[in-house]
């Protein structure tokens, strides 16, 4: 199996200029990309909080789910860094995940859950 | 049995292992990754397991509230979203502390993996205080089938920010004596994929349990 | 990488010369209070072990062990079906019988005698020295047996849980149940469960990680590809349970509402979250007996296995497509028309890859030069006899069909044909098989012989009776049944009970000649060759037992059933190309002794593992009886995690991996774990 090589390390002091080199491979997300993607996802939850305030009725649900899985995998794949890593990592824990949400969607079903 | 110190030959290999990481060899794998870095993310994909059953027994038993309070009684989301926020950026505190363990920097690291276990610390406090409140408002941990879905998948979620909590500190402390030989950035991101799971969960839960509407 | 320090006192035999005198290496000073334990012989060396090959002979051991304490279980419990309203056993003591003699045979030995095997042969099949975390490999063991006593205990603490293996709710409730049985049962197997899951996690890493050189995943043994699948059920299956067992606990002890009909709870709760580890469970429990026998046949057949990628493939169909079936124990529960026909499509296709086996072992079979060992019957019998239970399961998996045959003894006769014939049956043929390398002895092969028939015959008398018991409506998991519900003619209640409970003294008997066996060959067994059965994989390219490190030098390997094609060679003869036998196992290993690292590194034993083991019966107990043990318990657990991460790293346990690049010993790894 390939291995990808993770990044490069930063040794010392200075911070790589940019924030991620284009050929993925061989990169080093930087503190600065790092507080971007927390403002991305800090700006996602005010948005999901509105929503106890503005009401949209019936697209409340779909909007903060698809919100709701927009953080997941930011955090996932930046902040733990799987879109980087070794697709071997990828395979092994999205098994799991994929495994969750099938097994338990088809739990709820079986109640009726989702007729509502 | 005795151990033999006999200087070794190099070994042939023949199928190109690549080596892990971050310079120096550490010892050479089957598919070029970290032992420790593979048992976290397997230990990660079975928590979805865990977890998910947890969210499941919430989401069946939420509207059953029988005569106690139900959610839209007692959820205060604006208290709620604060501390969401707040463990939200203890992720990135998180990065911060990988990112400079990478960079050799011992000072730092120990700087944001404390700021981390701080913030993880108030939320811990936050959800405290909701459960107080809550158990004063007449919601306690046997009152209903939502009361007591709701206390077992927060409460276990809160206990795994606690373990994360000591760990963190546990963690820093290590450092700071110098305890950690070898590869310190692989331990500190390991606890971190640790740290950002259990942020990650709450996404959901924030969402799933407070946020949509009943 | 860590070497290995203790004091030594005979030199170790690294390939045929020494080519140094040994070293003598001493401990270095550690942090902690107390000095490493360094012992290699005596108890000490197996309590502190962190060898795969110690933990595996452990976990060997103790689950024969519950093997024998669920077997007289069984006993009893026929004893008591043997007449109708009979007074063996009274309905309390019944109740208990049924569930301890399930949970005893499911999780105290099926699941760690496979994990025997596992723990002994992965590393050997791999070519690799240990696993991936020794230290957590020894923490599953004990953690087993201390589970596994810790559930026990309640036989002696006002009574064993009663509410069946599978603890439906309501009847799970302190109100129906109100000794601490169940209490026990439920604390017991989390216990257990942790065990599971970090050896799963342990062995996922090792096969992905520390597989020799040139051993691609599909040149990997069918019993390493078969534990593979099975450690990732393992891993995602005990999650569920998990979370099954927290919500009865806090029903129990807290009084949480979970299944609490009053309050509007589901009973359906506990039985999907059961089922839904429940079913994987079964695969876990077959799957590598299915490994062992792909093993087996094809050395005994003198053929390589027949169509090893479908073999493989179908392993991994098996594990993903039995995570969709688990509702088709919930037929008659009121699950709806929809669900129930989705279940029983699902459970219908996951007999096909099983079948897809079946006809490749007995292709291995077919044109082979059969020898007829003792190893080589049980996995014939298994053959034969889990077919036999795959028949009646998939008249299961038709939901009308079920209907009737729920909760009667037709699903009783189903499963044991496929566990006692398929499970069981298959870790014989692997203790007969692998028996002289693990011990350096042969078992006897005449005794093996009476052994394998009397069990052959004896599950044949014990469970081919119950299709007709349950046909005729004899239920499950009823203390007696009614002599006013005999009948007469030949399929009359009272005599096929009768044949069955023979035939399970018949079991007991066939059980028993294998305990004497091992006694026999112990005290004058003939000393085993390192490859009596001319052999196909790499554990048997070792000495007999192996050496602590298993391999002198780490193998590359060039194709599947590497050790077969070390031996044999493809020669043109006149009556065309012929593989012909260049080479004895013996040559085989003095090419690679002569070959020997120098430098081997091995995992020191610890006093962790154990020591955190301790720590979780004393919380359980103190969750029954009084609080103040558990924190005492609680307490136990930080001083053993601390005391485990703070393990001297000069003495801590390394990964082990192909010979490391000449650096010396100053690379030093952080081990966490």
């Amino acid at each position: 199996m390939s291995a990808l090589t993770e990044h490069v390390e930063d040794h010392g002091h200075a911070q790589a200029s940019g924030d991620v080199t284009a050929n993925d491979g061989h990169h080093a997300p930087t503190d600065r990309y790092f507080i971007k993607v927390a403002l991305v996802l800090a700006l996602l939850t005010a948005l999901e909080t509105s929503t106890y305030w503005i009401h949209i009725g019936g697209f409340a649900t779909p909007l903060l789910l698809i919100l709701m899985a927009i953080k997941f995998f930011m955090i996932v794949l930046i902040f733990m860094h799987l879109k980087f890593d070794n697709k071997v990592l990828s395979v092994l824990f999205y098994m799991g995940l994929g495994l969750a949400l099938l097994v338990y969607i088809v739990f709820l079903s079986t109640f009726q859950f989702f007729a509502r | 049995m005795a151990d033999i110190t006999i200087h070794e030959p190099e070994a042939a290999q023949v199928e190109a292992a690549s080596h892990d990481d971050h310079g120096h060899d550490d010892h050479v794998t089957s598919t070029g990754l970290s032992n420790n870095k593979m048992a976290m993310w397997l230990f990660l994909g079975s928590e979805c397991l865990l977890f998910g059953g947890l969210i499941s027994t919430y989401m069946l038993y939420r509207g059953r509230q029988g005569s106690g309070p139900g959610p839209a009684q007692v959820f205060d989301i604006p208290l709620t979203s604060v501390s969401s926020f707040i463990l939200l950026m203890s992720s990135l505190t998180m990065v911060l502390a990988v990112n400079a363990a990478k960079r050799l920097d011992d000072k730092n690291t120990r700087l944001w993996l404390m700021a981390t276990a701080l913030l993880g610390a108030l939320f811990v406090g936050g959800q405290v205080y909701e459960f107080t409140a809550f158990y004063q408002e007449g919601l306690g941990f046997t009152t209903s089938l939502f009361s007591s879905s709701f206390f077992t998948l927060t409460g276990f979620h809160g206990v795994h920010v606690a373990l994360g909590v000591i760990m963190l500190i546990a963690l820093a402390a290590i450092i700071g004596r110098g305890r950690i030989s070898g590869d310190k950035a692989e331990v500190v991101e390991m606890v971190g994929l640790y740290w950002h799971f259990v942020d990650v969960v709450w996404v959901v839960i924030f969402t799933l349990v407070y946020l949509i509407p009943a | 990488m860590a070497i290995i320090e203790r004091p030594s006192l005979a030199p170790v035999v690294v390939g045929d010369s020494v080519a140094n005198p040994p070293a003598l290496v001493t401990p270095t000073a550690a942090l902690g209070v107390f000095k490493r334990p360094v012992s290699t012989t005596g108890w000490k060396s197996w309590v502190f072990t962190v060898d795969h090959k110690k933990i595996g002979i452990m976990y060997g051991a103790v689950a024969m062990f519950f093997f024998i304490v669920g077997g007289v279980e069984a006993l009893l419990i026929r004893l008591q079906l043997a007449a109708p309203d009979n007074t063996v056993l009274s309905a309390d003591l019944y109740n208990q019988m049924f569930t301890m003699h399930a949970t005893t045979m499911v999780f105290l030995f099926v699941m760690p005698m496979a994990a025997a095997f596992a723990n002994y042969f992965l590393p050997l099949q791999i070519g690799a020295r240990d696993v991936a975390f020794p230290r957590i490999n020894a923490a599953g063991f004990w953690l087993f047996l201390f589970g596994g006593l810790f559930l026990n205990s309640a036989w002696f603490l006002g009574g064993a849980a009663d509410g069946g293996w599978f603890m439906y709710s309501p009847n799970s409730s302190p109100l129906f149940s109100p000794s601490h049985g169940i209490d026990f049962w439920v604390l017991g197997l989390q216990i257990t469960g942790i065990a599971s899951l970090i050896g799963a996690i342990n062995l996922i890493v090792t096969i992905l990680n520390m597989r020799a050189p040139g051993m691609s995943l599909m040149r990997m043994p069918v019993f390493t590809w078969m534990q593979l699948v099975v450690q990732f059920l393992l891993l995602f299956a005990m999650p569920v349970i998990t979370v099954a067992l927290f919500l009865l606990n806090f029903q129990r002890i807290f009084g949480a509402a979970f299944f609490d009909v009053d309050k509007g709870a589901d009973p359906l709760l506990w039985q999907h979250l059961f089922w839904i580890f429940g079913h994987p469970e079964v695969y876990i429990i077959i799957l590598p007996s299915f490994g062992i026998i792909s093993e087996v046949l094809p050395t005994f057949a003198r053929k390589p296995l027949f169509g090893y990628k479908f073999v493989v493939f179908s392993g991994a169909a098996i594990g993903f497509i039995g995570w969709g079936v688990w509702a088709h124990h919930m037929f008659a529960s009121g699950l709806g028309p929809v669900s129930v026909a989705v279940f029983s499509a699902a459970t219908m296709l996951v007999a096909i890859p099983t079948g897809v086996k079946i006809c490749n072992w007995t292709l291995t079979l077919w044109g082979g030069k059969l020898w007829f060992t003792t190893a080589m019957n049980f996995a014939i019998g298994v053959i034969v006899l889990f077919t036999i239970g795959g028949l009646s399961g998939v008249t299961h998996a038709s939901a009308p069909a079920d209907t009737q045959q729920t909760d009667t003894y037709h699903i009783v006769a189903h499963f044991h044909y496929v566990i006692v014939g398929g499970a069981v049956m298959g870790l014989f043929s692997g203790f007969y098989y692998w028996w002289p390398k693990v011990f350096g002895k042969m078992l006897s092969e005449r005794l093996g012989k009476w052994n394998f028939w009397l069990m052959f015959f004896g599950v044949n008398l014990t469970f081919a009776p119950m299709h007709i018991l349950g046909m005729q409506g004899m239920p499950r998991r009823m203390v007696v049944w009614p002599s006013k519900l005999t009948g007469e003619g030949f399929f009359n209640l009272d005599f096929w009970n009768k044949v069955s409970t023979l035939g399970s003294f018949t079991i007991a008997l066939g059980v028993l000649l294998f305990v004497i066996n091992i006694f026999v060959t112990t005290k004058k067994g003939a000393k085993a060759p390192l490859d009596p059965w001319d052999a196909r994989t790499l554990e048997w390219m070792t000495a007999s037992p192996p050496k602590e490190h298993n391999f002198d030098t780490i193998p590359t390997v060039h194709a599947l059933d590497e050790f077969f094609h070390r031996k044999y060679e493809e020669v043109d003869t006149d009556a065309g190309p012929r593989l012909v036998k260049v080479k004895t196992g013996e040559e085989v290993l003095a090419i690679e002794e002569a070959a020997a690292d120098a430098q081997i590194h091995l995992p020191s034993p610890s006093y962790w593992p154990i020591v955190l083991a301790l720590a979780f019966p004393v919380i359980a107990y103190g969750v029954i009886f009084n609080v103040m043990l558990s924190v005492v318990g609680a307490g136990i657990l930080v001083i053993a995690l601390f005391g485990w991460v703070l393990e001297p790293s000069v003495a801590d346990d390394s990964d082990y991996d192909p010979p490391a690049e000449g650096s010396g010993p100053t690379k030093e790894l952080a081990s966490i774990g």
